[in-house]
């Protein structure tokens, strides 16, 4: 088929050259087309809408036959205002919106964000103990769902698409535990400031559990697949190499950092939410190259799982003890319970406010409508994403609602990393170079 | 506006973390807060005329304010040390003032200064902070010839120690020099807060708009840009979008 019959990939002529549209099946029309221009310097326009560019990505590829010499990321197609939103809204209610940047991290944006506004409200030693183990619990068993991810679009992405089924096959297990915990498998604004939502639900130690020993199960299933496929290894090791000054320069954090064998974890260097007292170790690998990264997400993921057996024993000392801090001023006032007719306001606190308390009617009147007050300045506390240093720059101008919220994505930042690993090699892999950056548009353009 | 400078000491026996907040430094602090603005009014109402009383109100937007040395703890280290280089390298006057608030300590910079303090920052050995969080840019339309603040945070892996520079440049003359020459990871960083501040950084190899399409009309980040959003209606009620609603001020 030539590219003049094809109404739907034609070819044009342009000031920069022959432009050709193709839509699969269809590569004959470019080799024909380009033995005509006596040029083999191509430009490839990959993606947005590519299902292996992770997500809404544009590559701007230059090639020499099947080398790549030039790479270039076009972003800003998931760009939705997220950051501009939050202006307009209450600083509880900034937490709906954050949540939704990095879709396969939900936790870890609420969670720096969070911890923003709790240093400026200067009630950070106040977060109760088993809000700080909440937070834990559901950030590791995010790492897992959002590693999962990571491995499987990654496998796909290069035609192992038994470690997509079963990579999506884990997740899954993990969502049930979320949507079990915060009632929704994504998209969970949980986490507030002062604490969490909500309490642990009836039988959630008992369902994490069951699903620590399964996956203890599954995940040498992901090992015995791929650590030593020959065709695995022949893809991953050795591509997009990026070593440690690289990576700094480039202000790369997380896998690929830690790929390089420099043990930088903000879990362990600059702790968080109590992360000081939980026993685990920062996986590092020494390749600096794909499948180090891939290698380091694999044994993050054990090491995640040592984190939640530990903050489930916890849990399990902890029932009935506060989620929110005990400051009512700050505190979210309204409780939900579970129903007949589902999930809605609790009963016996609509009892109170409506019969009981003056008081707690004003209090949930101001706090839900007008929401509190933020003392002036700006606070900035990264944490550890299964992506890297995800920070949240908090401003507040002493009002009700964020003066400004900037979030320092690593999916964004590590994105950057695209030419540096991948010109000088094969079309094919700079997919597997993006994989391994992992990066989440929703992250990226927020 | 919380006072923020009362001193609380750190818990007993808690081992604090360098790098991280460090609420022991708080007891030294004696700020003077830095007015920014002074709103008037609330729900949309403004001064006389209106019986609700909202117009009268008047709330003061004060900003934490400077800090006078000793800052206490690694942070005095750290501004020993930059005061050291910035002597040596000849720019005295970099630093035009430091805040140290809720345990973090922000260094404003004169913008002439920045690109080459950013090199000391990065290079010495008594500072080395090698890595650069990126750059994230505030827009205070009423700070009169400072309108708009660029914020970088800088990271020590060496010292485990963070800083954050602020940056600022009126909004007649909006450029900042670009720090890429230093931290290459800003390249996009500084793109950003090109797109969505109009800050224009000098030095920067390309800077075009990153996120929102190239012929894209004004920098939507800022204060004077509207959210939009249309009206929506329901049940005979219309709400206006979120702003052009009735705020608290």
């Amino acid at each position: 088929m030539t590219a003049e019959q094809d109404a739907y990939a034609p070819a044009s002529e342009t000031s920069q050259g022959r432009v050709f549209t193709v839509t699969g099946q269809d590569w004959d029309s470019i080799t024909e087309g380009i033995a005509d221009e006596h040029d083999n310097k191509v430009v490839v326009n990959m993606g947005p809408q590519h299902p292996s560019t992770h997500g809404v990505l544009r590559l701007i590829l230059e090639l020499e036959g099947e080398t790549v010499t030039e790479a270039r990321c076009g972003i800003g197609y998931l760009h939705t205002g997220i950051e501009k939103n939050m202006e307009f809204r209450s600083w509880v209610q900034g937490v709906t919106f954050c949540t939704r940047m990095d879709y396969l991290s939900p936790f870890y944006n609420e969670m720096t964000y969070c911890l923003g506004v709790e240093r400026l409200l200067d009630i950070e030693e106040d977060i109760p103990e088993k809000a700080q183990v909440m937070r834990v619990l559901l950030m590791e068993l995010n790492r897992i769902s959002s590693h999962l991810v990571c491995i499987a679009t990654g496998g796909m992405e290069i035609g192992a698409l038994t470690v997509m089924t079963i990579g999506f096959r884990e997740r899954e297990l993990v969502l049930d535990l979320f949507e079990l915990i915060t009632g929704l498998r994504m998209n969970h604004a949980f986490i507030r400031p002062g604490g969490v939502a909500q309490d642990m639900p009836a039988g959630a130690i008992d369902q994490i559990r069951d699903f620590i020993t399964l996956m203890k199960k599954r995940l040498p299933e992901y090992a015995a697949l791929c650590n030593a496929n020959p065709i695995f290894k022949a893809r991953l090791e050795g591509v997009g190499h990026l070593d440690l000054a690289g990576c700094l320069a480039l202000g790369i954090t997380g896998p690929p950092l830690r790929a390089t064998g420099y043990p930088w974890d903000l879990r362990k260097s600059q702790p968080y939410s109590g992360y000081e007292d939980y026993e685990f170790d920062v996986q590092t690998w020494d390749t600096a190259d794909s499948y180090g990264r891939f290698r380091i997400r694999l044994n993050e993921m054990w090491e995640s799982l040592r984190i939640v057996e530990q903050a489930v024993d916890r849990l399990a000392g902890l029932d009935g003890a506060p989620v929110m801090v005990g400051d009512k001023k700050i505190a979210w006032p309204s409780q939900l319970a579970i129903g007949s007719d589902g999930m809605g306001n609790s009963l016996d606190h609509i009892k109170h406010i409506m019969g009981e308390s003056m008081e707690a009617l004003i209090h949930h009147f101001k706090l839900v409508t007008e929401g509190f007050r933020v003392p002036a300045g700006q606070a900035y506390v990264p944490i550890e994403s299964p992506r890297g240093e995800l920070g949240a720059h908090v401003v507040s101008d002493g009002g009700t609602r964020p003066f400004r919220a900037h979030f320092r994505d690593p999916s964004f930042t590590n994105l950057q990393a695209t030419s540096v690993m991948s010109e000088g090699g094969m079309v094919a892999d700079v997919i597997v170079a993006i994989a391994s950056i992992d990066p989440v548009m929703g992250g990226v353009d927020r | 506006m919380a006072e923020s400078t009362d001193g609380t000491d750190a818990p007993e026996g808690k081992e604090v973390i360098a790098g991280t907040q460090d609420h022991s430094l708080d007891t030294v602090r004696e700020t003077s807060d830095e007015v920014i603005t002074r709103r008037q009014g609330m729900f949309g109402v403004h001064g006389t005329g209106d019986t609700s009383g909202y117009g009268g109100l008047t709330r003061t937007v004060e900003m934490p304010g400077a800090t006078e040395p000793p800052y206490g703890g690694w942070m005095d280290d750290v501004a020993t040390a930059l005061a050291e280089a910035t002597r040596a390298g000849g720019l005295e006057s970099a630093v035009e003032k430091v805040v140290v608030h809720r345990g973090e300590i922000t260094f404003f910079v004169r913008r002439e200064d920045l690109a080459a303090t950013a090199r000391l920052l990065r290079d010495d050995e008594k500072l080395r902070f090698e890595f650069c969080s990126g750059v994230s840019g505030v827009h205070y339309p009423d700070d009169t010839g400072r309108e708009l603040h660029a914020v970088y945070h800088l990271l020590s892996m060496t010292h485990n120690r963070r800083i954050r520079l602020e940056v600022t440049c009126p909004d007649a003359d909006p450029h900042i020099p670009s720090v890429v020459a230093t931290y290459p990871t800003n390249d996009w960083h500084e793109r950003e807060t090109f797109d969505f501040f109009g800050i224009i950084f000098d030095g920067h190899p390309a800077l075009t708009r990153i996120q929102m399409p190239d012929d894209w009309p004004g920098h939507p980040q800022r204060k004077d840009y509207p959210l939009g959003g249309i009206p929506v209606e329901y049940k005979g009620g219309t709400i206006p979008p979120p702003d052009q609603r009735r705020s608290y001020s």
